[in-house]
């Protein structure tokens, strides 16, 4: 168990820079989900955590301690990846018990050991299989079996879910959150999937370009995302986007002024701070709404529903708004295409950010 | 119907018959080989070379192997053969040896210019023999290993780096790179990674690189007749002296004999190993 600091870390290869300088502290038990497209970094940023890439410039510290130039076997740490990377040769028992062996744990330890974990993670009976006898998802539990029994002051996993199909998936996913509660250890790990980072995480940090976007938790990932990016990026649907314009309303609260087929509609009551309204009377700015927070009022804006998407729980209406796209989230059988429906926002819900940076107004 | 079954019969009878046609026109040579070195020279020299012979007599094999006389030793191929063996084991395993571990860095633990390493090391693929001949004479030489059974395993041993790389490199880069990262993590080092985690998976390709090697370096003539002599020469240059000897009749049952003395390790290698050679070139790593 352990504390993890992330302290202005860069990162190149040669000319390309992969990481910007990041910085991300998190506390002894904390889960960082690191999230962001293929190709932002979020690998880089793990194996430089493992030891397994130099890091160019900065520092990490594990437990206090700076790790720059420890080894990765001198890190107290543990992986889990995503091809599994269990040692084909070698039965299940032989790859857990391979870094115990390494490390020189006496041979009753280390039965001992893998009796725990394969108890904990009910796989006593594949301990004389090979990786190659075994399903997906029984390879993603000796992985974690490997790394359990390291007992490690902090747990790496890179996509580990990602070969597996979506059932499992999410079965893996609450096996890995029951992991977390029951051994309380430090666990960073990377996913492109939102709604892995949400379910699991206690911090997310949003990662596009090697520069983390947003790091916080989760709630305030979903509900204050400190840009359009992270807006897009976290929520199914994502969170829509409006083109309007800010004004001071009657009350001395913000209203934006949004288009509509119908005509101009105000939305007031939207939260923000005072001196920043001020600077942005009579500006454009972005709306940022989710679709739950749309829903029919008698006085709500007056919109033309294009096309309904019944998910079964819900039905997405989708209707244009502000020039652009919008959907919203709506009972079953709330909205049929063609309809005009009134439908109200929940105001003190909308987040604002300015039109040319796209970060979020406070 | 009647006539697609009758013509799909047809193909069948064509494909089989030309197979064993050419079959047979292939083995032509074995049979005579066979045939022949089992005859008596008088019996070769007054019948056919193609028929059974009238008395099997083993005389050739035993004079082959343990009489016949190659310049002025008359003890047969037995010294060559054993030359030959103690050349090709140690050159087969320096030289896949040597290759696994260059297959091994080049795809683990590359560094700057490792794919130039590599390109220069697969030129080394495409240069012939002759090339290196004089080179290779000069260095044997500086060395003190000219002439020498040591001197041949060194020239086999560095020409079959490049292919024995080759192979090894193809292989392992097959073999996912997480498997690596979690050996560290674990707390292996190089060797320890090597040899409890890459070496074990690559079982297919061990064999096919010692197949490979062991029926070059077996069946190598040039380098052996250029680089030694006398009592030092591999077997397929004491096999040249045997069958060039032109005193008297010519012994071709003797000399069919020798020459399938000289091929018989190579087709006991194939035939023991052959299924994994198959095998190796067509598979990839087994995946974790
Ligand atoms: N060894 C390397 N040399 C050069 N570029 C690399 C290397 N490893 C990764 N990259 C680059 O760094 C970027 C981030 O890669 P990665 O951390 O694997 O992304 P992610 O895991 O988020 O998909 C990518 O653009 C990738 O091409
Ligand atoms: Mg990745």
């Amino acid at each position: 168990m352990a504390t993890l600091e992330i302290d202005r870390v860069k990162k190149s290869y040669g000319q390309m820079d992969v990481l910007k300088e990041v910085n991300i502290s998190v506390g002894d038990g904390d889960f960082l989900v690191l999230l962001g497209p293929s190709g932002c970094g979020k690998s880089t940023l793990l194996n430089m955590i493992a030891g397994l890439e130099d890091i160019t410039s900065g520092e990490i510290r594990i437990a206090g301690e700076a790790v720059n130039d420890r080894s990765p076997k001198d890190r107290d740490i543990a992986m889990v990846f995503q091809s599994y990377a269990l040692y084909p040769t070698m039965t299940v028992r032989q790859n857990i018990e391979f870094g115990m062996k390494i490390r020189g744990v006496p041979a009753e330890e280390r039965a001992r050991h893998t009796k725990i974990a394969a108890d904990m993670l009910q796989m006593a009976h594949l301990l004389d299989r090979r990786p190659s006898q075994l399903s997906g998802g029984q390879r993603q539990r000796v992985a974690m079996g490997r790394a359990i029994v390291r007992e490690p002051k902090l747990f790496l996993f890179d996509e580990p879910l990602s070969n597996l199909d979506a059932k499992l998936r999410v079965d893996m996913r609450t096996e890995i959150k029951r992991l977390h509660q029951r051994l309380g250890t430090t666990i960073v790990y990377v996913t492109h999937d939102q709604i892995e980072a949400m379910t699991l995480a206690t911090r997310i940090a949003v990662m596009k370009d090697g520069i983390v976007q947003h790091f916080g938790p989760p709630q305030e990932v979903y509900d204050r995302p400190a840009n359009t990016y992270v807006a897009r990026f976290v929520g199914s649907p994502a969170m829509n986007i409006i083109p309007a314009t800010l004004h001071v309303g009657a009350d001395g609260r913000a209203e934006a002024a949004v288009s509509l087929p119908s005509g101009e509609a105000r939305i007031a009551g939207i939260p923000l701070s005072a001196a920043t309204l001020k600077g942005y009377h009579g500006q454009k700015v972005l709306l940022g709404i989710r679709p739950e927070h749309f829903s029919l009022s008698t006085t709500g804006l007056d919109t033309h529903i294009d096309v309904v998407e019944p998910t079964g729980p819900d039905t997405l209406a989708v209707f244009s708004m502000g020039g652009t796209e919008v959907i919203a989230r709506l009972e079953p059988f709330a909205a049929a295409a063609g309809d005009r429906l009134r439908l109200a926002v929940k105001e003190e819900k909308v987040v604002l950010f300015d039109a040319a940076t796209e970060a979020r107004l406070d | 119907m009647a006539t697609e079954r009758q013509s799909r019969a047809l193909g069948r009878l064509f494909i089989y018959g030309s197979l064993g046609a050419l079959a047979i026109f292939y083995l032509m040579p074995l049979w005579v080989m066979i045939v022949t070195s089992l005859k008596s020279l008088d019996e070769i020299y007054a019948g056919s070379f193609i028929g059974l012979p009238k008395v099997v007599t083993f005389e050739a094999w035993a004079k082959a192997w343990g009489t016949a006389c190659i310049g002025t030793r008359c003890e047969g191929l037995r010294p060559y053969f054993i030359n030959s063996i103690s050349m090709v084991i140690p050159a087969v395993i320096l030289s896949s040896g040597i290759g696994a571990i260059n297959g091994y860095v080049l795809t683990k633990w590359r560094f700057k210019g490792s794919n130039v390493v590599f390109g220069m090391l697969l030129f080394g693929c495409f240069l012939p023999f002759q090339a290196v001949l004089l080179p290779m004479a000069q260095v044997l030489g500086w060395l003190g290993l000219s002439g020498s059974v040591a001197g041949l395993i060194m020239v086999h041993t560095v020409y079959g780096i490049a292919f024995t790389t080759l192979f090894f490199r193809n292989y392992f880069i097959t073999i996912p790179d997480e498997l690596t990262k979690a050996a560290q993590i674990d707390g292996a080092g190089f060797f320890r990674i090597f040899f409890s985690i890459m070496l074990p998976a690559a079982l297919p390709i061990i064999v096919v690189s010692c197949i490979w090697q062991f029926t070059q370096i077996w069946n190598d003539f040039l380098f052996g007749v250029s680089f030694t002599a006398g009592e030092g020469t591999p077997i397929t240059v004491a096999l040249n002296n045997i069958v060039n000897v032109t005193m008297g009749r010519k012994q071709y049952n003797v000399d069919m004999a020798s020459a399938m003395i000289a091929a018989i390790p190579t087709l006991v290698v194939y035939v023991v190993a052959g299924r994994y050679f198959v095998r190796g070139l067509t598979a990839g790593a087994v995946k974790g």
